[in-house]
C-alpha cells in the first residue's frame, strides 16, 4: 500500500510523518505548481471550486509516482466539500485510475466507521502505537504553526528582504528527506531556531492585518498566491484566524478550554449570523469583529470563487465595517486570477491602512511610500 | 537662467501611456497621452523623448513616480523614486486636484475601479473582479465596428431620443445584444445611449457596489472624455459629476505629486532617476527561463539594460529578486 493525500499547506509534514510512524509507505505530492494546477483543471467539473481541482492534480501526479491509496478529510457540514471525497473518487475511477480511497468524515456519532477505517489504514500497529503516532504528528501541527509564526512576525521586520523565505525554501527542500515524527519534528525544531536569528529592524512599526476566510484558501500558500508573503513585504505582520493546529485541536482534540474560546468568538457574530451556514463563513464574521476588537488595522477576507458560505459572509462584512470601523477587503481566487491585479489591491489596501494610520497618530511620516 | 524644479510621473497602463511633468505648485508642464501597442518599452522611450522636446531647457526633474500595471517595468527603465499603485495614485491625484472629492469613478482601458475619499484620505476602494473590465477596450472596439470616430462616440449618445436597453452583463453579451438591435433597425444614436446606460448600470452594480457614493463625485480615467457616459452616470447617480481637466492622465499626476512629497519629505534625497539622455540611448531587452534549482520551477523574467541584469521577476523562493548582489555573483548573460 502506497499512500497519498492532497496538499493543504503544512498539512503534508504531519500526515508523511504519521505514516512513516505506523510504517506505512507515503507518496508526498509534488508541490503544487502551475502543472497540478492545469491538470486539476482538465479534470474536474469546471464549476467546482479551485480546492477540489487541486486536489485532483495533486492525485494525479501522486498517483504517477506510484501512490494506489488516497486519504483524505470529509466533512458533514453543507459545504460542497462533504462530497469531494466521493467525487473525486468517481473522477478517478472515470479516469481509469484505480486506486483504493479512504474518507474520513469527522466522527460525530459514529465512532465505529471512524475506528474501522483507522484500523483498515494502520494495519499491524497496536492502538497504543497509533494513539502515540497522532500525538506526535499532532505536535508538528503545532510546532509547524509556531515555525510560520515567527516568519509572519520576522518578515515584517527583516533587514535583508528576503532572508525569511529563502531558510523556509531551504527548510521545505530538507524535510522531505526525513523520515517519521521525530525526524520531521527535530527539523522543524531546527528551522525554528534558524528563523528566529534572522535580523530585524528596531524601528519599525509594522501594520496588522487579520485574514479570515474559507479554511483551505487561507492554509494553502499557492492557492492564496502567498498572500502572507506579499503582505510580509509590505511591511504588514499578519494574523491567520486559521490555522491547521486551531483546526486539530478543534475537531480532533478534547481541548475543553480551547474549545470554550472558539464559542465565546462566535459567539460575537451574533447580531449579524449565529448560525452555521456552511464552510467557515460564521468564523469569518466572527473572527473579523474579534479583529476589529484587538485593534488589528485591517481584515482581508480570501475565498475561492463561488465559495457560497463565504458569498454570504462577504455580503454580510460591509455591515460589520460600518459598526466596527476596521476596514476588510475581500479577495477572490481561482484558477482565472491574475498575480498582478491581486497585488495591486493589497498594496492599495495596505497604502490605506497606512493612511488611516497618519490620520490617527499624529506626526508619524513613513509608510506611503514604501519603499 | 533659473532653474525649474519639476517632478515626473509616469503610468504605464495596458491601453496608453501617460507622461506627466508638474512643478512644486501642481501646475503642469507637460502631458503626453500614447497609446501603448504592447510594446511598453519602446512607447515608453518615445514618450520620455517627446517629453524633452516639450520642457523648456531649464527644467530639472527632481523625482520620479511611476504608477499602473507597468509600473515595475516603468520604475526600471526611468530609475523611479516611488512605485505605486494605480489606486493610490488616483486617489492622491484626485484629492490634489479637486479637494472636496468624496467620490471617484474611475474608467480606464482595462480596469474600472471606486474609490471612496472621506476627510481627505482614501477610506475605501473597489476594482473590478469579475466583470465590468475592459470598459474603455470594449468602447474602442465598438467605435471602430460602427465606423464612429471614437472622440464622436459619446455625442452621438447625447443624440438619443429613445434609449435601447442593451443586456450589459458582459462585452461579448453586450456586442451580441448590440448587433441584434442594429439587424432589427435600431437608431445608432439610440443604440451608443443604451451601450452607456448598460455600462453604467454594470460599473455601479458590480463595482460600485455596497459603497457609499457621494457628492462630490469626480469621474476620471480614459472614458471620462464619453460625454455620454458621463451623462448617464450623472442620471443613475442624481448628482452633478466633476470631470477634472486632465481627467485622461490623474494616474501619472498622482504620481508626480507622490514622487514630489516623498522628495520633499525625505530630504537630502537624490533622485534615481536616470536622466532622460540616458533613457533614450540605453537599450532595454528581456528574457524568460524556468529556473530548475527546485520542484517549485519558477519562471524568472529579466529585464536587461545595456549589458548588466536591471531586474528579475517570478521567482518564489527568493533567490533571482535579489538584485542588489555584488557584481562577480551576478547572473552573466548568455548563461545557462
Amino acid at each position: 500500500m502506497k499512500v497519498t493525500f492532497p496538499h493543504m499547506g503544512q498539512v503534508y509534514l504531519a500526515i508523511k510523518g504519521l505514516l512513516d510512524d505506523l510504517g506505512i509507505e507515503v507518496v508526498v505530492p509534488p508541490p503544487i505548481t502551475e502543472k497540478t494546477l492545469e491538470i486539476g483543471t482538465k479534470l474536474s467539473p469546471e464549476m467546482a471550486c479551485l480546492p477540489l481541482k487541486i486536489n485532483i492534480g495533486n492525485y494525479v501526479e501522486s498517483i504517477q509516482k506510484g501512490a494506489d491509496t488516497i486519504i483524505i478529510a470529509g466533512s458533514c457540514g453543507p459545504c460542497r466539500f462533504g462530497y469531494y471525497g466521493v467525487v473525486q473518487k468517481e473522477i478517478l475511477k472515470d479516469l481509469g485510475y484505480d486506486v483504493n480511497m479512504i474518507i474520513f468524515d469527522p466522527p460525530n456519532s459514529d465512532y465505529g466507521v471512524f475506528i474501522d477505517k483507522i484500523k483498515k489504514l494502520a494495519g499491524k500497529n497496536s492502538w497504543i502505537s497509533v494513539a502515540q503516532a497522532f500525538k506526535r504528528a499532532s505536535a508538528i501541527v503545532k510546532e509547524a504553526d509556531e515555525m510560520l509564526d515567527i516568519a509572519l512576525k520576522k518578515r515584517a521586520r527583516e533587514i535583508n528582504k528576503g532572508d525569511v523565505d529563502s531558510r523556509l525554501n531551504c527548510f521545505e527542500q530538507e524535510v522531505l528527506s526525513r523520515h517519521g515524527n521525530d525526524e520531521i519534528l527535530e527539523t522543524i525544531r531546527k528551522y525554528k531556531e534558524i528563523l528566529s536569528q534572522v535580523e530585524e529592524k528596531s524601528d519599525v512599526l509594522p501594520l496588522k492585518i487579520g485574514l479570515v476566510g474559507e479554511i483551505y484558501t487561507l492554509i494553502e500558500p499557492y492557492v492564496n498566491l502567498n498572500v502572507e508573503k506579499k503582505l510580509g513585504y509590505l511591511g504588514v505582520e499578519v494574523y491567520r484566524s486559521i490555522t491547521l493546529y486551531e483546526w486539530v485541536k478543534l475537531h480532533l482534540s478534547l481541548d475543553v478550554k480551547y474549545r470554550m474560546r472558539h464559542k465565546r468568538i462566535l459567539r460575537k457574530a451574533a447580531p449579524y449570523l449565529s448560525l452555521c451556514v456552511g464552510g467557515h463563513a460564521w468564523q469569518t464574521i466572527a473572527n473579523t469583529i474579534y479583529y476589529s476588537e484587538c485593534g488589528v488595522d485591517g481584515v482581508i477576507q480570501i475565498m475561492p470563487f463561488g465559495c457560497m458560505p463565504e458569498i454570504v459572509a462577504e455580503s454580510i462584512l460591509p455591515r460589520v465595517y460600518q459598526d466596527y470601523g476596521t476596514p476588510v477587503m475581500t479577495l477572490v481566487v481561482d484558477e482565472m486570477t491574475g498575480e498582478a491585479g491581486y497585488f495591486t489591491r493589497l498594496e492599495a489596501f495596505v497604502d490605506l491602512l497606512e493612511q488611516k494610520r497618519r490620520g490617527r497618530v499624529d506626526g508619524y511620516k513613513e509608510g506611503l511610500f514604501g519603499n | 537662467m533659473d532653474i525649474k524644479k519639476a517632478f515626473l510621473g509616469i503610468d504605464v497602463g495596458s491601453v496608453s501611456i501617460n507622461v506627466v511633468a508638474i512643478d512644486q505648485e501642481n501646475n503642469v508642464l507637460g502631458k503626453i497621452y500614447v497609446r501603448t501597442e504592447g510594446k511598453p518599452i519602446q512607447i515608453l522611450k518615445k514618450a520620455m523623448g517627446d517629453m524633452v522636446s516639450m520642457l523648456p531647457a531649464n527644467v530639472e526633474i527632481m523625482g520620479v513616480g511611476t504608477t499602473g500595471s507597468g509600473r515595475e517595468l516603468a520604475a526600471v527603465v526611468v530609475g523611479a523614486d516611488v512605485v505605486k499603485n494605480e489606486i493610490t495614485a488616483h486617489g492622491i491625484a484626485a484629492l490634489t486636484f479637486v479637494p472636496d472629492a468624496r467620490t471617484v469613478l474611475e474608467i480606464g482601458g482595462q480596469d474600472s475601479k471606486i474609490i471612496i475619499l472621506r476627510d481627505g484620505v482614501v477610506s475605501d476602494f473597489a476594482m473590478n473582479t469579475v466583470c465590468a473590465a475592459g470598459t474603455g477596450s470594449f468602447l474602442d472596439r465598438q467605435a471602430a465596428r460602427l465606423n464612429i470616430p471614437i472622440e464622436k462616440f459619446g455625442e452621438l449618445a447625447l443624440k438619443s431620443k429613445s434609449p435601447v436597453r442593451i443586456a450589459g452583463r458582459c462585452a461579448v453579451f453586450a456586442e451580441s445584444d448590440m448587433i441584434h438591435k442594429q439587424q432589427m433597425g435600431c437608431r445608432c444614436e439610440d443604440i451608443i445611449r443604451g451601450l452607456c446606460e448598460a455600462l453604467v448600470r454594470n460599473y455601479l452594480n458590480n463595482v460600485g457596489k455596497g459603497k457609499e457614493i457621494l457628492p462630490r463625485v469626480v469621474f476620471q480615467g480614459g472614458v471620462a472624455a464619453n460625454v455620454g457616459i458621463k451623462k448617464a452616470f450623472e442620471e443613475a447617480l442624481g448628482y452633478e459629476i466633476t470631470v477634472p481637466e486632465h481627467y485622461d492622465v490623474m494616474g501619472a499626476l498622482g504620481a508626480a505629486v507622490l514622487a514630489k512629497e516623498y522628495v520633499t519629505t525625505k530630504r537630502g534625497c537624490n533622485t534615481k532617476f536616470r536622466g532622460f539622455e540616458e533613457i533614450l540611448k540605453k537599450e532595454f531587452t528581456s528574457r524568460t527561463f524556468e529556473c530548475t534549482e527546485c520542484t517549485n520551477f519558477c519562471e524568472i523574467v529579466e529585464l536587461i539594460a545595456g549589458e548588466a541584469v536591471a531586474a528579475r521577476w517570478g521567482g518564489r523562493c527568493g533567490k533571482w529578486a535579489r538584485i542588489n548582489q555584488p557584481a562577480q555573483e551576478r547572473f552573466v548573460v548568455g548563461q545557462n
